[in-house]
């Protein structure tokens, strides 16, 4: 795994640029996650998101950043099986070893510190109308602080999923943009919070039939799609670059990929929903193009635009089937589809690539082989860690808001005002003066 | 029934480590991941389904 060079200034250029667009990302998201919740929530939704950001950059640096490490640095690690296992970084705490000079270690850092806050914002659209904020935050610290480095050190910051090649032989774990380190990690932590929540209340009648609660902004949802992919262009750009030593002359098929995949992805939704539905849902159709995104971050530049489509278009199919089968089957409420989008189309894209496109001189099986590995281990390890850090601190902070709460809204129930408040309609205004 | 299922997705991945330490030749190795991920797969549906039917009691 290279590094970008310091002294080559285009790269430095490139990297800032594209780091300076990450949190249209973020802001895309925030958009969305709102729209597609009540209205009785969504200040507090746009607060919960700020939050999520804040303390994601703040626990990041003080400790996350440490054991993310980054390729080259001080690591832990032990022998065993004649293979050496780097599975937590050893930086100094609060980021002292990083000199903020523009080296790669200072502009990873920077990259890093929007990532985290990237995963992190993700479980709030899941958790929406009913995930109160003290949790929210004490769950953003430890993920961000504990979850997010761990995984991010394993494939980006030279653990062990990324020295498969040295180790076993088979090619490495390779994620360019992002796929399994923010967004299936956020998937997963949205899963969890979804199953400890429970449904907004109303969602289910006693029969178990589910109620439509659609989205109170959709224009917000949609707007925040073409923001979105603003920001994850820089996001890829900045990983394959800093991450995967990817030169500039890589960043055009990186944007135009991206722009194929959430664009595949989008009208993959749209027919997908004219056939099933007989006429096309806005908001599946703003899932399928972050889930375009999403599936073709995996890969970046490097498979074919052909495969960027197809990657996309699958993705856009998925989402949509996996929204209704975790609403209607599963009886799991995810109001911004967070799970279907994120972790979903993210492991698609993960296993897209494998099969695709590799970035290493190994062959397209033992890519495909090390892209599995990476796959069981989100699912074998990281999901059973982000669903018990979840059940421990809902045990002592419990998440979800009370009985009341969930019908006030979460803006009067928590913020002691609404999002928009000459929607509501005083009494006193009708009595005669 | 959570219990179980977060023990299979773990017991899966540790399968999925096991092959690639200790097997050499690529099938093998392909054989051994694909069935560490087959019981994750089983775990994580176990799971889904201890907290569906939760939702279900909870009505």
């Amino acid at each position: 795994m290279n590094q970008v060079n310091p002294v080559n200034q285009l790269n430095l250029t490139l990297c800032l640029l594209s780091i300076l667009l990450t949190p249209f990302a973020a802001a895309g998201l925030a958009l969305i996650h709102q729209g597609l919740g009540r209205s009785r929530s969504a200040a507090h939704a746009m607060l919960s998101t700020l939050c999520a950001l804040s303390v994601a950059a703040i626990v990041f640096v003080l400790v996350g950043a440490s054991w993310a490490g980054h390729a080259g640095g001080a690591v832990h690690s032990f022998q065993a099986a004649g293979a050496q296992w780097s599975w937590l970084g050893n930086d100094a705490l609060l980021a002292r070893s990083i000199v903020l000079d523009g080296s790669p270690g200072s502009l990873i850092l920077c990259l890093q510190i929007f990532t985290a806050g990237l995963a992190a914002i993700i479980p709030l659209s899941t958790g929406t109308d009913r995930w109160r904020l003290a949790p929210i935050c004490l769950a953003t610290a430890l993920f961000a602080g504990l979850v997010y480095p761990l995984f991010v050190h394993w494939v980006w910051g030279g653990g062990w999923l990324s020295q498969l090649a040295a180790n076993f032989g088979i090619a490495p774990f390779e994620d360019m943009g992002g796929a399994a380190v923010i967004q299936v990690t956020g998937g997963l932590m949205a899963l969890s919070v979804a199953w400890l929540l429970g449904p907004r209340r109303g969602k289910y009648s006693d029969d178990g039939m589910a109620t439509a609660i659609p989205g109170h902004n959709i224009v917000l949802v949609l707007f925040g799609c073409i923001i979105a992919l603003v920001g994850w262009i820089g996001l890829e750009c900045a990983t394959s670059i800093l991450i995967y030593a990817a030169t500039p002359q890589q960043i055009v098929g990186i944007m135009i990929n991206a722009v194929l995949s959430a664009s595949a992805g989008c009208l993959a939704a749209v027919l997908t929903t004219q056939i099933r539905y007989r006429k096309p849902d806005a908001s599946l159709s703003a899932n399928g193009w972050i889930a375009g995104l999403v599936a073709g971050s995996a890969a970046c530049s490097f498979v074919s635009l052909a495969a960027a489509i197809l990657i996309g278009a699958v993705a856009g199919v998925l989402t949509t089937y996996m929204v209704e089968i975790f609403e209607l089957r599963l009886l799991v409420d995810d109001p911004g589809g967070a799970i279907s989008v994120h972790a979903g189309a993210g492991i698609w894209g993960l296993i897209a690539f494998g099969i695709f496109g590799t970035q290493s001189n190994m062959t397209l099986s033992n890519h495909l082989l090390a892209q599995l590995i990476g796959v069981a281990t989100l699912l074998g390890f990281m999901l059973p860690l982000i669903h018990g850090v979840n059940l421990l601190v809902n045990r002592f902070v419990p998440y979800r808001v009370d009985r009341d709460g969930d019908w006030q809204g979460m803006d009067i129930r928590e913020l002691g005002a609404g999002a928009y408040p000459e929607f509501v309609i005083h009494a006193d205004e009708f009595i005669p003066r | 029934m959570k219990l179980i299922g977060c023990s299979l997705l773990f017991s899966g991945w540790l399968i999925v480590v096991a092959a690639l330490v200790m097997l050499t030749a690529f099938l093998q190795r392909a054989a051994f991941i694909s069935a560490g991920l087959g019981i994750e797969i089983v775990g994580l549906v176990l799971l889904t389904q201890a907290y569906t039917a939760m939702q279900r009691r909870a009505r």
